[in-house]
């Protein structure tokens, strides 16, 4: 059989599908995260706990209240959103005024206490979420079997993901938010709302955080440390693709999923590192990141 | 002291309650695990609580042993570990460390128990290595190794017709461990091993790693993982229709925390081995039920099984002893037969291995399982003698040949 540096073909458009399943994830949550930065300019470290929240409130909607899956897509998002109303409203407000470092400390301090919290709460070894009842099985695609859920994943991140670089960069909404970002003075001075704005801003970033974790609750155990597992990787994303560049966001998040997934089977042991790999690469090369414009 | 999270309360009472005893030994234990990551439901707070049922048990108050417990979090690291351990033997006077899990992490703390001159109980970690090549003389493995795991469901699944492997390896000393001795099992038994893959640790996704075994087509895709890793990779599995597609998972080390972690839909069919599970006989039972009610309804794992047991016999030893000094709490630990109501009668080996039988289960289907952490049923067990490597075997160099 032909194989491609060693490896059967079949293996290896797997091995991309995968990696494209994996940077769903990672394009979310960097978008999320990159929106954030971009009008707030704060580095959210609690974006992982909001992943793991998000899993979890979908957890409890089916455990507590009965309520599906489907639900939960929608309402686990709005739910941990608000909880980040809350915060921008009582803590992040009052240091936006400061170094973006107190930020990052603030909201670093308060990932480790909502994963302390859940973590008392629901143990470390996770709970059981099962996939919805209409997205079992799979496809045999020749190459691999893919099982439908993940495909789903796929198209559901792919959807939100431009959904929002359309809302950001199309719409009168998103002209007022990058006004906003570029001048806030200026832009309230028109009659904008700015502080609102920026709230909203922090909860829409929070949402898809959540809503992240409740497409990752059926695949992965819903436990308290998922978000710190991955927090670090989506944040070399960030780096990568350009700080606060919503489309460089989007971009780097499935593209390293596809270079995750290609080390995966030509050297297992670095398919955890090779994303700082590349990170030190292109900070060397092009501080700014790939997507970003130079300060 | 910020390390001292715990203080036994029996110490307190002891102070107040007990006679005038002539000599008081006072012994300062310290329970180091993993109580933030992947491993803190099987090990954790529970394998204090654990601690702290056996000197009541023992009721070392009445016989003149003061006993206090500190614990602290080793966060799976072994420079963690290791400086947790110096600071605990050097400046706090902890005499004994338990529990320990993650092999890595014991390996250094059973070197710098030995340089130390202290003893090392441990109940969490599985590497064989513990009480072979790297044997001490102040350190008791004991309540599971990889060797006994890979002679149980290693053996068992062979034997049933799993004769080609595919390992899925967790890439530190414990995976590596597990797959060179359940490789050296399957070889015997006349089976194949086909590859290994080594995942990265600790890892959430497995899919492209299991997709690489189903393409080895192996009959057994082997999980030489732990805790969260285990939980992720057998989900994971069943999502890609591994198990539908005709192969066999064997995971060769799965705790009841991790179990009801997947839930019985996910995990029903899995074949374990274990040295303890909470629902074997009433005295297990009984007991269970006390630690289930200072742990927030969960049951006992077997690490945290062990943890008591160890306990209780090193106070057993120190009383014999009537005294702490390592060496003497050692060979009376090697000396006196064990039994305790979790693990029955056994013996410590001279090679540091606790001996004692081992079960091979199978997780029940839900509608099998009657109550909450109703997930066993046992199918075999694996005397002492054949669980446990033999010490003619043994690259321990405490052992004379």
């Amino acid at each position: 059989m032909f194989e491609l540096l060693g490896v059967p073909p079949q293996a290896l458009f797997g091995q991309l599908l995968l990696g494209l399943i994996n940077g769903s994830f990672y394009a979310i949550l960097s978008l999320g995260l990159a929106v954030i930065f971009g009008l707030l300019n704060i580095i959210n470290f609690t974006h992982g706990a909001q992943y793991m929240m998000g899993a979890f409130v979908a957890w409890m909607c089916l455990n507590y209240l009965g309520i599906n899956y489907w639900a939960a897509l929608l309402l686990a998002p709005i739910a941990v959103g608000i909880t980040g109303v809350v915060i921008e409203r009582f803590l992040l407000k009052r240091i936006a005024h400061v170094d973006h470092l107190y930020g990052l400390l603030l909201t670093f301090g308060l990932a480790l206490i909502i994963q302390g919290l859940f973590r008392n709460n629901y143990g470390s070894s996770g709970l059981p979420y099962s996939i919805p009842a209409e997205l079992r099985g799979g496809y045999n695609l020749g190459f691999m079997f893919l099982p439908t859920y993940r495909g789903w994943v796929v198209i559901a991140s792919l959807v939100v993901c431009l959904a929002t670089w359309f809302i950001i960069e199309k719409t009168k909404l998103g002209s007022y938010l990058r006004a906003a970002t570029e001048n806030p003075t200026l832009t309230q001075a028109f009659g904008i709302n700015v502080p609102l704005l920026v709230t909203l801003t922090y909860g829409f970033g929070v949402a898809l955080a959540a809503f992240a974790g409740v497409l990752a609750a059926p695949i992965y155990s819903v436990n308290p440390n998922m978000g710190a597992d991955l927090i670090i990787v989506v944040f070399a994303v960030v780096v990568i693709g350009g700080m606060g560049s919503i489309m460089g966001a989007i971009v780097t998040g499935f593209s390293l999923g596809l270079v995750e997934g290609l080390t995966k089977v030509f050297y297992p042991e670095a398919s955890a590192t090779v994303i700082f790999i590349i990170m030190a690469i292109v900070l060397l090369v092009k501080p700014a990141g790939l997507f970003g414009r130079a300060a | 002291m910020q390390l001292k999270t715990l203080l036994a309360a029996t110490a307190l009472g002891a102070l107040m309650a007990s006679p005038a005893l002539a000599q008081q030994i006072s012994v300062k234990a310290g329970v180091l695990n993993d109580r933030s990551g992947l491993y803190a439901d099987l090990s954790g707070e529970g394998s204090v609580i654990a601690a702290r049922l056996a000197v009541e048990d023992f009721k070392a108050a009445e016989k003149g042993i003061k006993v206090e417990i500190v614990s602290a979090d080793h966060q799976n690291k072994p420079d963690v570990g290791s400086t947790i351990a110096r600071q605990w033997y050097d400046q706090d006077g902890v005499d004994l460390i338990l529990d320990v899990p993650t092999s890595s992490v014991a390996l250094a703390v059973n070197q710098i128990t030995r340089e130390k001159n202290k003893v090392h109980i441990n109940s969490g970690a599985a590497s064989s290595d513990l009480t072979g090549k790297a044997c001490s003389p102040n350190t008791v493995h004991w309540t599971y190794d990889t060797y006994a795991l890979a002679q149980g469901t290693g053996g068992a699944m062979t034997k049933a017709g799993g004769d080609s492997w595919f390992f899925l390896t967790a890439d530190y000393a414990f995976g590596h461990a597990l797959e060179r001795d359940t490789a050296a099992v399957v070889t015997k038994a006349g089976g194949k091993v086909l590859g290994a893959v080594r995942t990265p640790f600790p890892g959430t996704d497995f899919s492209s790693f299991l997709l690489q075994a189903q393409a080895s087509k192996a009959k057994v895709i082997g999980l030489a993982n732990a805790g969260g890793d285990t939980i992720n990779s057998i989900k994971q599995a069943g999502e890609f229709g591994i198990v539908a597609g005709g192969q066999k998972l064997a995971g060769l080390l799965v705790f009841a925390t991790d179990v009801h972690a997947l839930g019985l839909q996910t995990a029903q069919g899995l074949v374990l081995t274990e040295s303890f599970y909470w629902d074997m006989n009433d005295q297990t039972r009984a007991w269970s039920e006390r630690f289930a009610k200072l742990n927030g309804g969960k049951k006992p794992s077997m690490v945290q099984a062990g943890v008591y047991s160890g306990m209780l016999h090193y106070l057993k030893a120190v009383e014999a002893a009537k005294s702490k000094d390592s060496a003497a709490v050692m060979a009376k630990m090697k000396e006196l037969p064990t039994d305790d109501p979790l693990f029955g009668k056994g013996s410590v080996r001279v090679d540091g291995r606790k001996m004692h039988d081992m079960y091979l289960f199978e997780v029940k289907k839900p509608s099998e399982s009657k109550a909450p952490w109703d997930y066993y049923k046992q199918i075999a067990v694996l005397k002492a003698d054949e669980a446990f490597k033999p010490l003619a075997e043994s690259e321990c160099p405490l052992v004379k040949k």
